[in-house]
């Protein structure tokens, strides 16, 4: 059981940095984002040619102190996260912002953003194929720990990454003018505009944000299991109910919600198939949207 | 010759098949979403209790060697129509029960809902394997009038069937959404809170509408079983299930039933028809990821439409009542 709860606080950290970008954009343009999950496929691939492109370079092929992929894949994350942030400023560009100009009805962007996870998902099946993909070969180093808990070495790098991500973001979310503003226009958006803030602006930034964590929690993904085109798919059940439960736009409800999710689902297959974990999720978010409709962990001032 | 153009028949009435069986789903879906703004992204998952009621209803259970293969709960090996009835109450059933806990969530939440719904009974399929035979699925199941007619006909005889179902249907909510109760659903789905201060029950209104839609759905589900012999849980993905149907009314236009069948045909004629230019253009050795190319044509199908006749091609008529 211990295992499981940890093996849960693996998972939920990579929900918790794909359900930050997904709440923020929920809260300023109310917009469901259906590719949210596909994104974090693009995110994960795209790490791929450039995987392959550093190992040429003699230094970069070292392994990164006792992980077991190299400094390669160290450094792919930053093309990978521009890459990822352009995709979603170009998404954003060609299809959410003219359906908010035309005042179309966020359930009409709600559909577009199927066609969007359709698109991607195709793209991925083109370009790399339906086979499974890994960012190394070889060994997996693994971690002895107390209450018979077995741990690979780079889960522990994916959870550091992760929150140390997630605290960079959060920082900047309480700290900067920036930051500031995008979560004012989150929490009411009418008063937001009356304070003078330019929406449109804020929205590509919450698009950057958004498709900064989607491109880390990709990789992270990618690192500990492997690449698939469905692999983003399956985490839309839990991100959405991540978000459900930590109430709309907020940011420290949609990381808690996250870490629940991640532990639930991990902690029901000592019940349940495996293939039951997007069932968990969605019955989690079924009883909170019964019964708690705003969220459980709410919306604290900041 | 002779070969080619009976090829060609062969391939356009199964084709006619199943963009009818897909024009039944966006009928259902049309009283959903087009009459009653009701978001429903579940429709595979009453696409998958449709086709696999029917399948148990009409299949005997497995005998002989085949029990080893085959599990399945029951077989009733009772007649196709019986199947398709049993699809049609049992679709509706699991929607009322759906209804009952989901439909006082506001429109979004419904959506994100329905998606978890459809997979989980997917999941649920495929996992339990006592059901309905798990991940391999049924096969071999029966079709009506099977024994009458020469196997190289036989499809003809199965469009005529499905072309009967989609026009009783279309004809039953043609006059259903002239009647006083189809002027409710559009009142409700226009403006809730002036139809619930006309003392309309809102809720109940949405209900039945929603059983409504899913009981089409389930008699499509029927008549999909039917037309392939076979059935496995991975027919019923959310890509295949559920959003080409969204596409398919999208494009026709959402609120017509002429709009949905024609969306269904169109763009199941381009899901089907772009597989054999694809192949023809792609570069060997692509063959097996060409298809996909599918995937990225539908997509931005939906979005151009969305973005540039978000009406569809029909657009929804102003109905005029009869009454």
């Amino acid at each position: 059981m211990a295992e499981l709860v940890v093996y849960g606080i693996v998972l939920g950290s990579i929900i918790a940095l794909g359900s930050v970008g997904l709440t923020l954009i929920w809260g300023i343009t109310d917009l469901f984002n259906c590719a949210h999950g596909d994104q974090i496929t693009v995110g994960a691939y795209i790490a791929l040619p450039f995987v392959s492109l550093f190992s040429w370079i003699g230094f970069l092929q070292a392994k990164v102190g006792p992980f077991s992929f190299n400094w390669g894949l160290a450094l792919a994350f930053i093309p990978a996260i521009l890459l990822s942030i352009g995709l979603a400023v170009l998404i954003d560009r060609w299809v959410y912002k003219p359906l908010r100009q035309s005042g179309a009805h966020f359930i009409t962007s709600f559909i577009a953003s199927i066609g969007v996870a359709w698109g991607l998902r195709g793209l991925i099946y083109i370009i790399w194929g339906a086979d499974f993909r890994f960012y190394t070969k070889g060994l997996r180093p693994m971690l002895f720990l107390p209450l018979e808990i077995k741990l690979r070495l780079d889960e522990i790098f994916i959870v550091v990454v992760a929150w140390a991500a997630v605290a960079t973001v959060y920082l900047f979310l309480s700290k900067a003018k920036m930051g500031k503003a995008l979560r004012a226009l989150a929490d009411n958006r009418g008063l937001a505009r009356v304070a003078g803030i330019n929406t449109e602006r804020m929205i590509v930034w919450a698009w950057g944000i958004a498709a900064a964590l989607i491109a880390i929690a990709g990789i992270l993904y990618g690192i500990e299991t492997q690449l698939r085109p469905e692999m983003g798919w399956i985490f839309l059940l839990p991100l959405f109910a991540a978000i459900i439960l930590g109430g709309k736009g907020s940011i420290t409800g949609a990381l808690a919600g996250g870490l629940v999710l991640g532990i639930a689902q991990q902690v029901s297959t000592a019940w349940l198939l495996p293939t039951y974990k997007p069932a968990v999720a969605f019955i989690i978010m079924i009883l909170v949207l019964l019964f708690r409709p705003k969220g459980i962990f709410g919306r604290r001032q900041m | 010759m002779g070969m080619e153009i009976g090829g060609i028949l062969n391939f356009l009435v199964s084709f006619a098949i199943m963009a009818s069986i897909y024009a039944i789903f966006s009928m259902g879906l049309n009283v959903h979403w087009g009459y009653t703004g009701l978001l429903n992204f579940g429709i595979a998952g009453f696409f998958a209790v449709g086709a696999y009621t029917s399948a148990l209803v009409t299949s005997p259970m497995p005998t002989g060697v085949l029990t080893n293969y085959v599990k399945q709960a029951f077989g009733l090996n009772l007649p196709f129509l019986v199947g398709v009835v049993a699809a049609a109450m049992v679709s509706g059933l699991i929607a009322a029960l759906i209804g009952l806990l989901t439909l006082r969530l506001s429109e979004g939440y419904l959506a994100i809902s329905t998606i978890g719904i459809a997979e989980s009974i997917r999941i649920f399929f495929n996992n339990e394997s006592w059901l309905a035979n798990g991940p391999q699925g049924l096969i071999g199941l029966p079709q009506p009038l099977h024994d009458l007619f020469p196997p190289g006909y036989y499809n003809y005889v199965y469009l005529v069937i499905v072309l009967a179902f989609l026009a009783v249907i279309y004809v039953a909510l043609e006059r259903g959404i002239r009647s006083p109760w189809g002027r409710v659903l559009r009142a409700v789905r226009e403006d809730e809170v002036m139809a619930s201060a006309d003392g309309k029950n809102v809720f109940l209104f949405r209900l039945q509408a929603l059983i409504l839609g899913a009981m089409i759905m389930g008699i499509g589900g029927a008549l999909y079983a039917h037309f392939s012999a076979a059935i496995q849980p991975s027919v019923f993905e959310p890509l295949f299930g559920t959003f080409i149907i969204w596409a398919m009314l999208t494009l026709g236009g959402t609120g017509n039933n002429k709009g949905a069948i024609l969306g269904s045909f169109i763009v199941w004629a381009l899901w089907s028809w772009s597989t054999f230019v694809i192949l023809k253009i792609v570069p060997r050795g692509f063959e097996t990821r060409a298809p996909f190319i599918r995937y990225v044509l539908i997509g931005l199908l939906l979005v151009i439409i969305l973005l540039r006749r978000p009406k569809g091609i029909i657009g929804e008529e102003r109905q005029v009542s009869r009454f």
